[in-house]
């Protein structure tokens, strides 16, 4: 089999360019054992994030065959093809080969409080919780920021202030905790054209999460909330 | 020269923690060599035990029955005291995580819900369905947000600098930055996980090769049990993926290609639930005995369990299945065979995690204090990482308030970063060599073929033997990329040769115990020997290799008994 992998090396190349090899993966090998066997046995020069290899760390979000995914829950097998062509995460700046530089996915998600806001000491045996409130938030839990939406989504692309999917899912996953206390305002910053107004509603981050997610949810969900604070304040003005 | 109180190194469970419960107003970072995120506490499945008695058949809990199923489960190596403090801070760890935003599942009641596991007397484990470790690691990660805690990500630790005894420095390669940075620290807090991919066979991540424990063995502390080497008894067939013990928690039965539940014969009380090495020791002889299918792997069957809780409690599990063998766990068994899982063993370090060098401390599996003993109990390393985490972070905050760290260390940090920038240099200019992925793959197997599930004194010498072949290979160990950017084969090469010292340490530890207990079977010996052997393995490295001694276990209420299951 033939696999394509984006090169780049910043301090010598002019541009990212594909290399090609030759390897033979074994059955039910996923794409990241395939690059890791070719690293190992034919070019240790070649660099890729990883770690946990069963698709719940996020680390290793790349294009496969122009799909956008985790390397480690893709079998190769399963592309159906004799090419493989790997290239890094869309949207973001290659620092080495499929490595990109994922500071402003870290940025807007850091500028949401992605915490739980809850006053007061420990609860002396914790705090009660309906069963079903939790099941409520257990797919936005699910979320192990990949990255792989903010990368497939197009606002995000034309739009860097945009907080992008993911970081509005986390949000939606606070809002939508009963434990949380965040004052009503923490939904201002998101009422505007970088929140959940930029979304397009296209859904090309819950065609690819790879947890199944569903980011767009959690931003139709934050717009509803919005929308609900909004004549809340407006019926403070009036009376 | 960068300049803190305190460096935590490892942004897992333990460092994390340890981070949240330093004393405002040191000046703390956080070194990690991935985003703390992609951490493997990330990958832990089943829960978090305490003894919360939520769980209608565990109202009668408490910790000291908590304590005592973690010492029985040790085989009696737990240091009794060190296991009672873990357990009895149990249930405000967990509360205090719950508080922090932990998403733990709930019961009808609204309390934080609670499973059967291996060895436990009651149902103690606190769950998020079967992604407990992603949780729990988020929600820290997002305390430290919250508090700001400065991070440097993607950083890996390369040495360890002491002086007269006292913690003085780090080296660190910055990955992203491509270059080696010293950085002078009064203390620190090694929490940097276990060394799974030493073996060919295992649940850790990739990136798991336990260089921090030869680190900190390199710096002149020493290392404690490190023959204890826990093998789950599930993982899936082929990738090793882990399929969590609370599979048989909530009901999954373990069956062989004869159609027989088999565990009958081994542990006939608690059946699956017997202790972990207890069951990956009774699937391997099953395995070994021609029971096993194609020779490899027994069944995991789910059917028991039934679709609504599979698809509620055991989702992740799901999902791995479908995804990665290709089957659906709700009308079909899974293949499992044993991998290597933790290790027990570790740093070692005493209840308040400081070492015998001034300044260094450790907390969770890197470190060894002991509470899990010759084997740990399923839910006790969430546990373990979080509450001595947070004692770490106290102990290290408490010695720079007593005037710790005040010794001079800028010249020793700069000339340790000068040598290993002329190491890098001159194997850059060697022109070919051996290729350190492939060392490490002959590492991997070494390790499988010799010191696995059971051991015999003629293959532990092998290993030993076979592994200073290696050590030579090392020697002319090869770079192939000329970019010091993201530069992977440098972080393997640092690493590699800590392995090298873990690998000798486990053969020499596993050699010398020449009796049976918990994780350590050696079919030469295959009895407990409490009247020569309960005490701690402890290894120290000299110019002349490394020296072995023992410590006494600290035994405390609980005389060590046969265990029975």
């Amino acid at each position: 089999m033939t696999f394509k992998i984006l090169r780049f090396n910043p301090f010598k190349d002019e541009g990212p360019h594909f290399q090609t090899y030759r390897h033979e993966p074994k059955p039910k090998d996923s794409v990241l054992e395939a690059l890791k066997d070719i690293r190992d046995q034919q070019d240790p020069s070649i660099s890729f994030r990883y770690s946990c290899r069963e698709a719940v760390c996020g680390s290793c979000g790349m294009v496969i065959n122009g799909r956008i995914t985790l390397a480690c829950r893709t079998l190769v097998e399963g592309l159906g093809s004799d090419e493989v062509v790997i290239e890094p995460l869309p949207n973001f700046e290659i620092l080495k080969d499929l490595i990109v530089d994922l500071k402003p996915f870290w940025d807007a998600y850091r500028k949401l409080e992605p915490f739980l806001h809850a006053s007061g000491d420990v609860p002396e045996t914790g705090h009660r919780v309906a069963e079903k409130d939790m099941d409520g938030i257990s797919r936005y839990v699910t979320c192990i920021l990949c990255a792989c939406c903010t990368s497939a989504c197009p606002v995000a692309a034309r739009d860097g202030r945009y907080f992008g999917p993911a970081a509005l899912a986390k949000l939606y996953r606070f809002v939508k905790d009963p434990r949380d206390e965040r004052p009503a305002s923490a939904l201002e910053r998101v009422d505007g054209p970088d929140g959940v107004w930029g979304c397009d509603l296209v859904f090309r981050c819950n065609d690819v999460c790879p947890k199944e997610v569903r980011p767009a949810d959690g931003i139709e969900g934050l717009r509803r909330k919005v929308i609900a604070e909004r004549s809340k304040r407006l019926f403070r003005r009036n009376t | 020269m960068l300049a803190y109180d305190l460096l935590i190194v490892g942004g897992g469970l333990a460092g994390l923690s340890a981070a949240l419960s330093a004393v405002p107003g040191l000046k703390v970072g956080v070194i990690s060599k991935v985003h703390p995120l992609r951490s493997h506490s990330v990958a832990a499945q089943g829960g978090i035990n305490a003894a919360l008695g939520n769980h209608p058949e565990g109202a009668d809990d408490t910790w000291e029955k908590h304590a005592f199923d973690t010492i029985k489960g040790s085989d009696y190596l737990a240091d009794q005291d060190a296991a009672e403090l873990l357990c009895r801070q149990a249930a405000r760890a967990v509360y205090e995580l719950d508080h922090w935003g932990a998403p733990f599942s709930r019961l009808a009641a609204g309390t934080i819900a609670q499973r059967p596991f291996g060895g436990a007397g009651f149902p103690r484990t606190c769950y998020a369905a079967d992604r407990t470790g992603q949780v729990l690691l988020h929600t820290l990660y997002e305390q430290a947000v919250r508090h700001d805690i400065t991070f440097h990500n993607e950083w890996l630790v390369t040495d360890v600098v002491v002086r007269d005894k006292v913690l003085v420095g780090l080296v660190a390669y910055d990955l992203a930055g491509g270059e080696i940075i010293p950085l002078r620290a009064k203390a620190v807090v090694f929490a940097t996980g276990g060394y799974g991919r030493v073996y060919q066979r295992s649940t850790n991540a990739y990136i798991n090769l336990g260089g921090g424990i030869g680190m900190a063995y390199k710096a002149g502390v020493p290392l404690k049990d490190m023959e204890f080497v826990q093998f789950h008894p599930t993982s899936l067939y082929g990738k090793n993926i882990l399929i969590t013990e609370g599979a048989r928690g909530e009901g999954g039965t373990l069956v062989n290609a004869k159609g027989r539940r088999f565990m009958e014969d081994y542990a006939p009380k608690s059946m699956e639930l017997a202790p972990r090495d207890i069951v990956a020791r009774s699937i391997q002889t099953e395995i070994d005995k021609g029971n096993g299918f194609e020779n490899q792997y027994v069944h995991l069957d789910l059917k028991g369990v039934g679709r609504e809780k599979i698809l509620k409690r055991l989702p992740a599990i799901r999902e791995i299945c479908l995804r990665f063998a290709g089957l659906d766990p709700i009308d079909q068994p899974i293949p499992i065979q044993p991998a290597q899982h933790y290790s027990m063993g570790g740093i070692d370090v005493d209840a308040a995690c400081a070492s015998r060098v001034g300044g260094f401390f450790a907390a969770g599996e890197c470190a060894c204090i002991s509470v899990h003993g010759a084997n740990r109990l399923g839910g006790n390393s969430l546990l373990e990482a979080v509450v001595f985490g947070k004692i770490a972070g106290e102990s290290a905050s408490r010695y720079l308030r007593e005037g710790g760290g005040g010794a001079e260390g800028e010249r020793d940090t700069a000339e340790a970063t000068r040598s290993l920038v002329a190491r890098i240099h001159s194997v850059r200019g060697r022109r070919q060599g051996a290729n350190v992925f492939q060392l490490l793959n002959k590492l991997k197997r070494l390790m499988s073929d010799t010191a696995g599930v059971f051991r015999e004194a003629a293959t532990l010498r092998r290993g030993l033997e076979e592994l200073a072949k290696l050590r030579d290979a090392y020697r002319h160990v090869f770079i192939f990329g000329t970019c010091g950017r993201y530069c992977q084969e440098m972080v393997v090469l640092v690493e590699f040769e800590h392995m090298l010292e873990i690998a000798e340490v486990i053969l020499l530890g596993a050699l010398k115990r020449e009796e049976t207990r918990g994780s350590h079977f050696r079919t030469d010996f295959p009895k407990r020997d409490d009247a020569s052997w309960l005490k701690h393995t402890i290894v120290t490295r000299t110019d002349r290799g490394p020296e072995v001694s023992y410590r006494d276990v600290q035994v405390g209420r609980y005389a060590p008994r046969e265990r029975v299951y």
